[in-house]
Parts: C-alpha cells; sequence; structure tokens
C-alpha cells in the first residue's frame, strides 16, 4: 500500500515529464496563433458592439445632431446622412466604422471637442497605475489571507475571513470610495485630497506614463513619495472587491491540493510545515491564481468608472463618469473598447504563461 | 525494513488532526442552510428588507419625495439618517427604496435566469449551429468587464431605469447560459434520456421534462449568488446617472446625491449601507448554497 503510493507518485511524475516533452515548439506556435487568432476575432466583435450601439440603437443620428431647423430641411438632412454615410447599407456603414477605427478616429468627444483618441491616450497610463496597484494590493492580501483560511479550515480564522471576503465582494465600491474620502482625506487628513501628485509637483518625464515608476527612474524620490501618497488610497477602495474574489480562489485552489498524497510525503520527510505550504501547497495553486488575476484586472479596470471620480484620479475611469452623465456617447464607446481591448491582451498573455508555465495543460 | 514501510501514508495513520478538521469543515458545510449561522442572517435580513419594502408607507415618517425640512440637517431623533440637499427625510427615503431595489433585483435576475438558461440549454442539446451562434455571443459578451458594458448600452439606449435594468440583463445572462450548457452536455448522453428519445419524445419535450428539473439546482444557486451582482451593477448605473432618475428614491443616486456633498455624511452612508446589506444577506445565502454542491459542479460556477 506505503510502496503503492510512492509508486503511483513515480507515475505521475513521469507521466507529467512525458507530457511536458510532448509541448514542441510546433505545438506551441499553433497554441499560440490559435490563441491570437481568438483574440483578435474577439476584438473585432468588440468593435461590432460599439458600431451597433451607437449607429442603430438611438434611432436617428441626425435627429441627435442637428438642429430643429436643419431638420426641417431634407435637403441638410440629407447632406448630413450622405456625409456620414448614414444612406449607405448598414454593412457598408460598418466597414467605413471599422476604416474609421484602424486610423485610430474613435470619433470627437462632445465635452472635450477633441478627439477621443487624444483623450484616451492621456488618460489611459493613470488607470493602468492605479489598477496595477489594485492588483498588487488584492494578491498580496488575498492570496495570504486566501493560504491563512485553508490551512486553518473550519477554524475560526477561515469563519472570519469567509465574512471578510464575503464583505469584500458585497460593498458597493463607489460608496466605500466615497466613505474613504470623507474619513481618511476630510476627517483625519491622512492622505492627499486627490489627483495624481501635490500642487507643487510638476509630473516626472514620460516614459512608461506611470508617475511612481516614471519617478524611480528618474531616481527622483520625493516625486515618487508624493506620487505614492496619491496613489494608495484609491488604489486600496479599488483593490477591496477582488481581494475577496482572491481570498475565495486561493481558498478553494489551496484545499484542492493540501490533501494530495506528495503533499503527505513532503510532510512526513520531516519538512517543516511553513516549507511544505510554500513549496508543495502554494506553488501549485499559484497558477490558477495567475488565470485569476485576468479576470481581476478587468474588474479593476472597470470599477475605475465608480471609484476615479470621487478620488479625482485624472483616468480613463472618471472620464468615462464624465461621459456618461453628459451622454458623450463617442467617448463611452471609446472607453468600453480601450478597456475590452486591454482586458482581452491581458487574458491573452495570462493564458500562454499559464500554459507555458504549467506543462500539464494541453494546448489545444 | 525499507524505508518506504516506515512512512505512514495511509490514511489511516495520517498526521493527527488533519481528518478530523476535514470531517468538522464538511460537516458544517453540510448542514442545511436554515442550520449555518451566515445562511441563517442572510435570510433574515432579507426578511426585513422584504418586510420593510411591502410596509414602506406604514414605516415612513414621511412620503419619500416631501421637502419641509432644512437641507442637509445632520441626523436628529426626529430625522435618524437626516436629510438631503432638497430637505428630504433620507430615513423615509432608504425605507421606500427598498420598494424599487428589491422588486428589480428579482425582476432581473429571473429574466437573466430565463433567457441564459434557455439558450444554454438549446447550446448544449442541439449543438451545431445554434450552439456555435449562442456561444460567440456569450463570449462576446464576456470580453467586456461588467460594468463597462452595462455602461455602454445604457447609455446608448438613454438614461432611464427601464434601460439600465435591460443593460443589466444584457451583462448578466451569458453565465446561466455557460452553466446551462455545461450542464446539458453532461446530462444529454444519460440514460434517462436516451430512453426518453426512444420513447418518441421530441428534443423540446426532452429539454424541458427530463433535462429541466435535473439542471435546475445549480442553476438557482448560480441565480441566488448573482443578485448581490445584480443589485451592485443597476445600483452603480444609477450612481452614474444611467438609471433611476431623480426625484426617484433609489439606493445609488442617493450614494451619488452623497457624493456630491460629501462633508454631510450621513447622506450617502444609508443608502450606501441599505445596498450592503441586501448584498452581503444575498451573498451568504448563496455562499451556503454552493457548498452544498458537488464540487464539480460547484466549480462550474466560478468565483
Amino acid at each position: 500500500m506505503t510502496c503503492g503510493t510512492l509508486a503511483n507518485l513515480a507515475v505521475i511524475n513521469t507521466s507529467l515529464r512525458g507530457r511536458a516533452r510532448r509541448v514542441t515548439p510546433a505545438g506551441l506556435g499553433r497554441f499560440l496563433g490559435r490563441r491570437i487568432g481568438i483574440g483578435l476575432v474577439l476584438m473585432v466583435g468588440i468593435t461590432l458592439v460599439a458600431f451597433v450601439l451607437t449607429h442603430l440603437v438611438p434611432g436617428n443620428p441626425a435627429a441627435a445632431n442637428l438642429g430643429q431647423r436643419a431638420l426641417g430641411d431634407p435637403a441638410i438632412v440629407k447632406a448630413f446622412n450622405h456625409e456620414y454615410g448614414l444612406d449607405k447599407p448598414v454593412v457598408d456603414q460598418y466597414v467605413i466604422y471599422l476604416g474609421k477605427l484602424l486610423h485610430g478616429n474613435l470619433g470627437i468627444s462632445e465635452q472635450s471637442h477633441r478627439a477621443v483618441v487624444t483623450d484616451l491616450a492621456e488618460y489611459v497610463p493613470a488607470t493602468i497605475e492605479l489598477a496595477l496597484f489594485a492588483i498588487v494590493i488584492s494578491l498580496v492580501l488575498g492570496v495570504g489571507l486566501g493560504i491563512l483560511a485553508a490551512v486553518r479550515r473550519g477554524k475560526l480564522v477561515d469563519g472570519v475571513i469567509r465574512v471578510i471576503s464575503l464583505l469584500g465582494v458585497s460593498m458597493p465600491t463607489f460608496w466605500v470610495a466615497l466613505l474613504a474620502f470623507y474619513l481618511f482625506f476630510f476627517r483625519l487628513g491622512w492622505f492627499p485630497s486627490g489627483g495624481r501628485l501635490g500642487p507643487a509637483v510638476t509630473p516626472p518625464g514620460n516614459i512608461t506614463g506611470l508617475y511612481t515608476v516614471d519617478a524611480l527612474l528618474h531616481g527622483d524620490w520625493s516625486l515618487f513619495a508624493s506620487a505614492l501618497d496619491h496613489l494608495v488610497l484609491p488604489g486600496l477602495v479599488l483593490g477591496i472587491y477582488t481581494v475577496g474574489t482572491m481570498v475565495r480562489f486561493t481558498r478553494a485552489s489551496v484545499l484542492e491540493v493540501i490533501n494530495n498524497d506528495y503533499v503527505r510525503a513532503a510532510r512526513v520527510k520531516g519538512l517543516s510545515e511553513w516549507t511544505v505550504i510554500r513549496r508543495h501547497v502554494v506553488r501549485p495553486a499559484l497558477l490558477g491564481i495567475a488565470t485569476v488575476s485576468g479576470v481581476a484586472f478587468g474588474s479593476l479596470l472597470s470599477g475605475t468608472v465608480l471609484v476615479e471620480n470621487i478620488f479625482g484620479w485624472p483616468g480613463i475611469g472618471q472620464y468615462a463618469y464624465n461621459s456618461a452623465i453628459n451622454l458623450d456617447l463617442p467617448a463611452i464607446m471609446g472607453v468600453s473598447m480601450v478597456v475590452a481591448f486591454i482586458y482581452i491582451v491581458v487574458n491573452l498573455l495570462v493564458d500562454i504563461l499559464y500554459s507555458i508555465l504549467d506543462p500539464r495543460i494541453e494546448l489545444r | 525494513m525499507t524505508v518506504a514501510d516506515s512512512l505512514p501514508l495511509d490514511s489511516d495513520a495520517a498526521p493527527p488532526g488533519v481528518e478530523e478538521q476535514l470531517d468538522r469543515s464538511d460537516r458544517a458545510a453540510l448542514r442545511p442552510p436554515w442550520r449555518q449561522p451566515l445562511a441563517l442572517t442572510g435570510g433574515l435580513v432579507i426578511l426585513a428588507w422584504i418586510v420593510i419594502a411591502i410596509f414602506a408607507p406604514l414605516l415612513a415618517p414621511d412620503p419619500p419625495n416631501s421637502q419641509f425640512a432644512a437641507p442637509l440637517l445632520a441626523p436628529t431623533h426626529q430625522f435618524v439618517f437626516g436629510t438631503d440637499q432638497l430637505g428630504r427625510d433620507i430615513f423615509s427615503r432608504v425605507l421606500y427604496g427598498a420598494r424599487l431595489s428589491l422588486p428589480l433585483a428579482a425582476l432581473l435576475v429571473a429574466v437573466s435566469l430565463a433567457i441564459g438558461s434557455l439558450l444554454g440549454a438549446m447550446a448544449g442539446f442541439f449543438g451545431g449551429i445554434v450552439d456555435s451562434v449562442i456561444m460567440r455571443i456569450a463570449d462576446l459578451v464576456f470580453a467586456f468587464p461588467g460594468i463597462i458594458l452595462a455602461l455602454a448600452v445604457a447609455a446608448a439606449l438613454g438614461p432611464q431605469l427601464r434601460n439600465a435594468v435591460l443593460a443589466v440583463i444584457v451583462v448578466s445572462w451569458p453565465s446561466y447560459a455557460r452553466l446551462a450548457r455545461s450542464l446539458v452536455l453532461g446530462a444529454r448522453t444519460s440514460e434517462y434520456v436516451t430512453s426518453a428519445r426512444l420513447f418518441g419524445s421530441s428534443g423540446w419535450r426532452v429539454l424541458r421534462v427530463e433535462l429541466g428539473p435535473n439542471v435546475a439546482g445549480p442553476l438557482l444557486v448560480l441565480a441566488t449568488l448573482d443578485v448581490g451582482n445584480a443589485v451592485l451593477l443597476l445600483s452603480g448605473l444609477s450612481f452614474l446617472g444611467l438609471g433611476a432618475q431623480p426625484p426617484t428614491a433609489e439606493w445609488g443616486a442617493m450614494v451619488s446625491a452623497g457624493a456630491q456633498n460629501f462633508n454631510s455624511w450621513w447622506v450617502g452612508l444609508f443608502p450606501g449601507l441599505a445596498i450592503l446589506t441586501v448584498v452581503l444577506a444575498f451573498n451568504f445565502i448563496g455562499d451556503a448554497l454552493r457548498d452544498i454542491l458537488d464540487p464539480r459542479t460547484a466549480r462550474m460556477l466560478g468565483k
């Protein structure tokens, strides 16, 4: 029986190695090609959704864009429809729309009167910085608490962590943002009122567009401190929801491996409990966590819509908020497309990383 | 004696504590929901909110839109939650808000569940082109992070509560479709389905009579877990001005008013607490229900 278990381990081990060997460069190439292909199809699909929402749903674009008097004149309406290709069949309209998108033309924002692309280029880095900070926080807290809950399964700690993670996914983000802003800025004055930097600080030279990273690259510590100071509170608030999901997922994936024979074998070998957890339990679980991070990044990006405005964080979240309030349709569609694109790219990267790191995954 | 022999790898010689520990928490998970403290708490909170929603006109001291008090009064014994920027009693508005949020949440989830499971079951059962079309559309919705697509749909349709509800349904149905499809795929080749087909039942009849009841359980658990998300999404849209329009007493819109008057903390705090308690209660119940499902199905539910 005992020997049998060890033999099983050996079999699993060799079968893993056997499979790992099957991942030939050609197989990997085919897998990558397929995955990138799916990503591209999804991106085209996203433009289709944006097209349907902007061109087909509101009914009559002429009515939305022309004044009352111009609408009374059929010639003007006809000229308007002709100029924007609205007199052509829907399919042709979509092709025109796609052509514009490929040239980076997302339309003109109705509030800023600038090209939506220009606006987005300015705001995207701020949001990326915020979302990255939030995902680091939720990974550290979420994975840590998740492991703790799994190791102490069924104990009081587990119950407390369960309630915390359920609270995290149940709190309306915009409400937490409001309370945090009121308490930590207005009442306690622990954090700055908003924005990305203090009033007297000039932004670092643009390398990545992420102020904290750029400040480090320039070796400017006071600038880094100011940027980080502004990042912490909105980042924490944004991360609360994903901490909840990370805790749940980590706990589940750790529990899946913690009763495996090889974990037991490692314990029996005399390794300390901490070493067993770190080396034989957490490491296999981390792969799954990488996948979840991709999804979590999507929810963080969209969460910025509800958080940035309250902290005056000049990213696409605030831009989307202002666009929503003013019904600036080109801007809203621009934000949706950019966020969906980033989301697809991140998930693609995570997928690829996952399949390279874990040889057991069959490349299909 | 070899090293292997001395290794206590048998389950009966497992490290002390592990087995007993597993047993205890497994038993806790398998207790019926009404004997689990979290699920029980959740149920009581929902019950309380339903009572509030029904009897709001009797419980609330003022009608939700009467403006006879001074604006932005801090909570006192007369106005326990204070007054908002228009001098309306926030306590009354929070109570009346339940009349909107609870039925809408139920409606949203019921419609998404119906649409999603029907489409998903069709995809799984009929396969082929039906499957491809339905699941590609679902993939497309999944390509957007939730609130972003809801935001785009609600903005394109126009800022109205009805359109926000539609937007949330557009975002929510695919998760039911995916689950229903995989459940039906799993059950399609089972013996009871084959024998029903041999008896001459039509595909639709098998779907309705044989498969329906067998895949309903996990779908209902997903629905319970999803109520919280639907409430958060809808109140988020209202917070963005794309849902309930003034002067409707809706919790998300009330938090938005709190953001415009952030130094009067009570304006945003109480409606947000209302959202939190409802969402948390449904998540407590859903969480307990998920533990009852077998692990493989639970994994399909994700999260």
